[in-house]
């Protein structure tokens, strides 16, 4: 499965890093960057998706 | 202190100074939802409140038929010339200005930053807990919660912490003074201001390791931050870094007084607290802003006028049925929780890694210094009205 990060959306509530920090990091003021290639590994595939469930902007696509 | 008519329509005639929002608005919010989903009020020259989710994310969205110069509700309107700054950047900034005001700030509030706090944070909240030992009723909001984000914003702008009793103050007057008359406003500011002048002018002649040397250094447009900048942003952060994180820390704690199975899961499952904090920033969000309509415009169906005030209630937000299944129940392990307690859009509140890690840190210490405690009398306690919800008066049995 592929993940997208819209940085254009994404406003820094950093929700994603806190919940897939394996998937997510963050720049020095806050805004989420993916830490890996867009392709998902099987493992990661639940933690970005718990991610894109809860960001508030709508910033991250898991399909 | 509101001083307002009492509202008896909440539909045309709301107020979010009104008593009966205060002790518990949620009722009122999901009536208005089903039957009236945009509020209206002739009070403060003119009000509007969405309660819908989608409503309250498209208007945090539209820069462009909203301003942010003034965020707090009054009679009054700040001077069109403060724009595009406003009356406290970044807060109060509209784009494009915004953005260069708001990445000044960005770092000092960011994860890694909030991070190296924790330990200093931890160590005050068991500084007030050693207070309260020997104790069998104390106060959670007046004994504990108020003063926690005090003394952080305090170290971290670098103006002395026995001063707290002067910060509730300027808050006090600032966002619950909203009825007030302008005359009285004015001297609230100046005092507000000529506090914090002397602190800014001295560090602009001894710069130290604090947030007010920071600013000062800062540069915007390649131009240094000038003072006039700098204080109204110093003003910002003490006034928002306050009573936001201090009804959050005293919200959480009632919910888990008169919740004894969420308490007791809490202190058996630790692990559960950061999904924990979420569920409870969606369900007692403390803020509410506002925005001013930049020019007449017809939003669903409603005529707002230039300069009349929309109320962005991000309580409201994360209480709607359309957006949370079961909204007003509590479920310390809900996902998703696309929760809006700290706003949505450019304004994302810029100190919500600090006031989630206070937060944590508040509650982990409290469930370990009481792990079993309950509301003394549900009576007396006594919540803020206005734009920022929290209780103010909170008594709890800790001890039999």
């Amino acid at each position: 499965m592929k993940i997208v990060l819209d940085s254009g959306r994404c406003q820094g509530h950093g929700r994603c890093y806190s919940l897939a920090p394996e998937v997510f990091g963050c720049d020095d003021v806050g805004q989420a960057v993916l830490l890996m290639s867009d392709e998902l590994t099987v493992e990661q595939v639940p933690l970005a998706k718990l991610a894109a469930d809860n960001c508030p902007e709508y910033a991250i696509e898991v399909s | 202190m509101a001083g307002n008519p009492v509202v008896e329509d909440w539909a045309r005639d709301f107020d979010h100074t009104d008593e009966a929002w205060a002790a518990d608005p949620y009722p009122i919010m999901s009536e208005l939802r089903a039957n009236c989903p945009v509020a209206r009020s002739e009070r403060y020259g003119g009000a509007w409140l969405p309660t819908r989710h989608e409503d309250v994310s498209a208007i945090a969205n539209d820069t462009d038929h909203f301003t942010s110069r003034s965020i707090v509700v009054t009679a009054h309107r700040p001077p069109i010339e403060l724009a595009p700054a406003g009356v406290a950047p970044p807060i109060s900034s509209d784009p494009p200005f915004h953005s260069q005001a708001r990445r000044v700030l960005l770092p000092v509030f960011s994860p890694q930053t909030i991070d190296k706090l924790e330990p200093s944070t931890r160590a005050y909240c068991q500084e007030l807990l050693a207070e309260m030992q020997g104790k069998e009723v104390v106060d959670a909001a007046i004994d504990y919660a108020q003063h926690i984000p005090v003394r952080v914003i305090a170290n971290m702008l670098g103006l002395p912490a026995e001063d707290g009793d002067l910060f509730r103050g300027f808050v006090l007057h600032v966002l619950e003074g909203v009825a007030l008359p302008l005359e009285e406003r004015i001297v609230g500011f100046q005092n507000l201001f000529n506090y914090l002048m002397p602190h800014i002018n001295d560090r602009i002649a001894n710069p130290r390791d604090d947030l007010i040397s920071l600013l000062l250094a800062s540069e915007l447009d390649g131009q240094p931050l000038d003072p006039f900048h700098v204080v109204r942003t110093v003003a910002l952060l003490l006034i928002a870094g306050i009573d936001t994180t201090w009804s959050a820390i005293g919200a959480s704690i009632w919910h888990l007084a008169k919740t004894p199975s969420d308490r007791e899961r809490l202190v058996n499952e630790p692990d559960l607290m950061p999904s924990a904090i979420e569920e409870l920033l969606r369900s007692y969000a403390p803020v509410t802003m506002a925005r001013l309509v930049k020019e007449d415009f017809e939003f669903q169906g409603c005529p707002m006028k230039a300069e009349e005030w929309v109320l962005l209630s991000f309580p409201a937000a994360n209480r709607d049925p359309e957006f949370f299944e079961k909204p007003d129940e509590v479920q310390l392990d809900r996902s998703p929780n696309r929760h809006a307690a700290f706003g949505l859009g450019i304004h994302r509140c810029a100190g919500s890694h600090l006031a989630r890690m206070e937060m944590r840190v508040a509650l982990e210490e409290w469930l370990k210094a009481y792990p079993d405690f309950s509301l003394e009398d549900p009576e007396a306690v006594r919540w803020s009205g206005g734009q920022v919800r929290g209780p103010r008066v909170l008594p709890l049995r800790v001890g039999s």
